[in-house]
């Protein structure tokens, strides 16, 4: 049997059994969900994660020129932080991807600017910010319009043009 | 070094492949002794200008300096560094590349690992450091550094490879470069730390669980979505590289350490598992490490570091010298397991000849290999190419880019047209002996 199919079947058999592992030292310490709360933060495309709050594009513009246009330049045509206009109508191997073209899910604009932008300040943005953010980039990506609403029931229904064109590479892998 | 006269008796070491590839016997045991007598020139030219006489050097005559707790390379090799891209810090990603050419063997010094970050190297106080395993699991768990101390730990050699390693062989002409700017994003360490299936012993798993969301503590929280298969078979909260604690670079105080894997799933600083049916979609899964092909589609979930080897010596910047006898050197590894085979070719990929492998020899590590060249002074192009135990061969480049495409201009030397680039790097020399990137 390989130690692959020893370690899962020992996990199963645990699941199961409901019982503590046997030869460990048991010392990871039981979290609450509410004491997770700051640190569970994943999004899904599905909208599952996301956070009340909401904002557009109209809202989102004068955040953007005064916490990003620092680094993606005046309306996001690219700085040290790059560009985050549509692009080309199809990105290549000379470069181009942009929402418009490429990124499949409109939830990780939403994921990614709450996690790691702005780059000097992370984790500084209000959710009604990062929302408005959001609907600032897909609006200049021509995908919404100025005054969509964006929040956790309607950023999932945005639909991305590019989503349809991924290939899974190795899936039996997953 | 100097040479000698030494007696060649019968011996003529055997040609193997074209424009004068040896066997790699010629290295081996008794060889050894043979092809050091080689390099007096096997046409029985024994014609080397003999040695200078002895002198004691000064530091022969005088005691030495001070020793340091943590000792640092000679001062004669403050050239051996890694190239840092941003060294300025400005507010971008950063990317340190290992310098393979001036390097031997198959295991990277921590100071010359290479790194990259997209948030700056942070500085985690590792007592305060937490490790959380949550979600679709039986009992969501707190770990501190304390506490694995005390779990059962392996150690294994494995290379750890960025995606884009290699990225500036997708320029449509050869980028004129050294092997750290063209190869440099690739390392092998001994890793050391507690198997996740251990970790998800403890917590239990629900079967419904398909994927595990990574996160690092670095300032973006760096995200990556990883199969619980592979969780389960061989990825390792990793603490310990080359026996000592992981560098900043690597990831202190642990890393994500997932075998032949694409570097970027390696989540460093890990602070949080997070079982889960479904993967996340995170940027750098759903945009950045998802390859563009050439019809417009885009691979997602790549993951496997695939068959690949590159020569370091002779490579760009180390030119030869006089015609005699070289050898020619590098690493080969697979995501996949264990080389198998590595081939040379002197003549631009006309005839192969087998080169020795440098034991020992193991699945997902870097693997050194060596063979004797005799460059005759004449024109030549070097390229390795090598197999692995899935039965899974190195391509040529021109397959590979039918595939996988190339840029229509040349891009940036540090840009990323593509990435899982794992095709053959050919190396031209020219007869006065500089070594150029060339395709062919
Ligand atoms: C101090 C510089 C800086 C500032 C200010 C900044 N960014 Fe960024 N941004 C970056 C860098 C650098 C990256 C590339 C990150 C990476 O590749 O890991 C980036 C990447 C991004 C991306 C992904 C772009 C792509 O298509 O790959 C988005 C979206 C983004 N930033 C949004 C924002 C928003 C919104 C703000 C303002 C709240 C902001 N950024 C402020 C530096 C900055």
């Amino acid at each position: 049997m390989s130690t692959r199919k020893l370690a899962l079947g020992s996990a199963i058999a645990l699941v199961a059994a409901g019982a503590f592992a046997a030869e460990l030292p048991n010392l990871g310490k039981p979290i609450t969900p509410d004491d997770l709360k700051a640190w569970d933060i994943t999004i899904f495309p599905d909208g599952t994660g996301l956070p009340d709050g909401n904002g557009n594009s109209v809202q989102g513009a004068p955040i953007f020129a005064a916490k990003c246009a620092a680094c993606h330049g005046e309306g996001a045509t690219g700085g040290v932080g790059g560009a985050l206009t549509p692009g080309p109508a199809r990105a290549s191997l000379d470069g181009g991807k942009s929402i418009a073209n490429f990124w499949p899910y409109s939830t990780t604009i939403f994921d990614f600017i709450r996690r790691a932008m702005p780059y000097n300040a992370p984790h500084s943005l209000t959710d009604n910010e990062v929302y408005a953010l959001t609907a600032y980039l897909l609006n200049l990506n021509r995908i919404i319009g100025p005054n969509d609403v964006m929040n956790k029931d309607s950023l999932p229904k945005v639909k991305l043009p590019n989503a349809g064109n991924f290939i899974i590479r190795f899936p039996e892998r997953i | 070094m100097a040479k000698r006269r030494t007696d060649l008796g019968a011996y003529q070491p055997e040609i193997v492949a074209g424009n004068g590839l040896l066997h790699r016997r010629a290295l081996l045991g008794r060889g050894m002794m043979l092809a050091g007598a080689a390099a007096t020139g096997v046409d029985g030219s024994l014609t080397s200008a003999a040695a200078e006489p002895m002198v004691d050097p000064a530091w022969t005559n005088a005691p030495g300096s001070l020793m340091l707790p943590y000792q640092v390379p000679s001062r004669f090799e403050k050239d051996v560094v890694r190239a840092v891209d941003n060294p300025n810090n400005l507010p971008r990603n950063t990317r340190a590349r290992t310098p393979h050419h001036l390097l031997n063997g198959i295991i990277t010094p921590n100071g010359l690992h290479f790194t990259i970050c997209h948030g700056g190297v942070p500085d985690i106080d590792p007592a305060q450091h937490r490790l959380v395993i949550h979600g679709l699991v039986k009992r969501p768990l707190v770990f501190t550094l304390e506490d694995l101390a005390r779990y059962p730990k392996v150690s294994r050699i494995g290379f750890v490879e960025c995606g884009g390693n290699s990225a500036p062989l997708f320029s449509n002409t050869p980028i004129q470069a050294n092997v750290t700017a063209l190869h440099g994003l690739a390392s092998c360490s001994e890793w050391t730390g507690v198997l996740l299936s251990t970790l998800l012993e403890e917590t239990g798993i629900d079967p419904k669980a398909k994927w595990i969301i990574a996160e690092g503590a670095d300032s973006p929280r760096l995200t990556r979505s990883v199969p619980v298969a592979k969780a389960l078979d061989d990825a390792m909260i990793a603490m310990y590289q080359n026996g000592e604690r992981i560098q900043p670079g690597q990831g202190y105080p642990m890393r994500l350490w997932l075998p032949g894997y694409e570097g970027n799933m390696n989540v460093k600083y890990i602070r949080r598992l997070q079982l889960t049916d479904q993967p996340t979609m995170s940027y750098y899964e759903s945009r950045t490490y998802s390859q563009i092909l050439p019809d417009g589609k885009a691979y997602r979930f790549y993951f496997l570091q695939e068959v690949k080897s590159f020569i370091t010596s002779p490579s760009p910047g180390l030119a030869l010298k006089d015609p005699g006898i070289y050898e020619v050197t590098g690493v080969a590894y697979s995501g996949t397991g264990r080389i198998t085979k590595v081939m040379i070719s002197a003549d631009g990929g006309q005839s192969w000849g087998e080169a020795a492998l440098q034991d020992p020899v193991l699945p997902k590590a870097f693997t050194r290999f060596r063979m004797p060249w005799r460059w005759n002074g004449g024109p030549a192009v070097l390229q390795s190419r090598a197999w692995d135990e899935g039965g899974n061969v190195q391509p040529l480049r021109a397959d590979f880019v039918a595939l996988r495409g190339q840029t229509s201009r040349p891009p940036d030397v540090g840009a990323f047209p593509s990435q899982h680039f794992n095709a053959i790097t050919s190396w031209g020399v020219s007869n006065r002996g500089e070594v150029n990137h060339v395709y062919a």
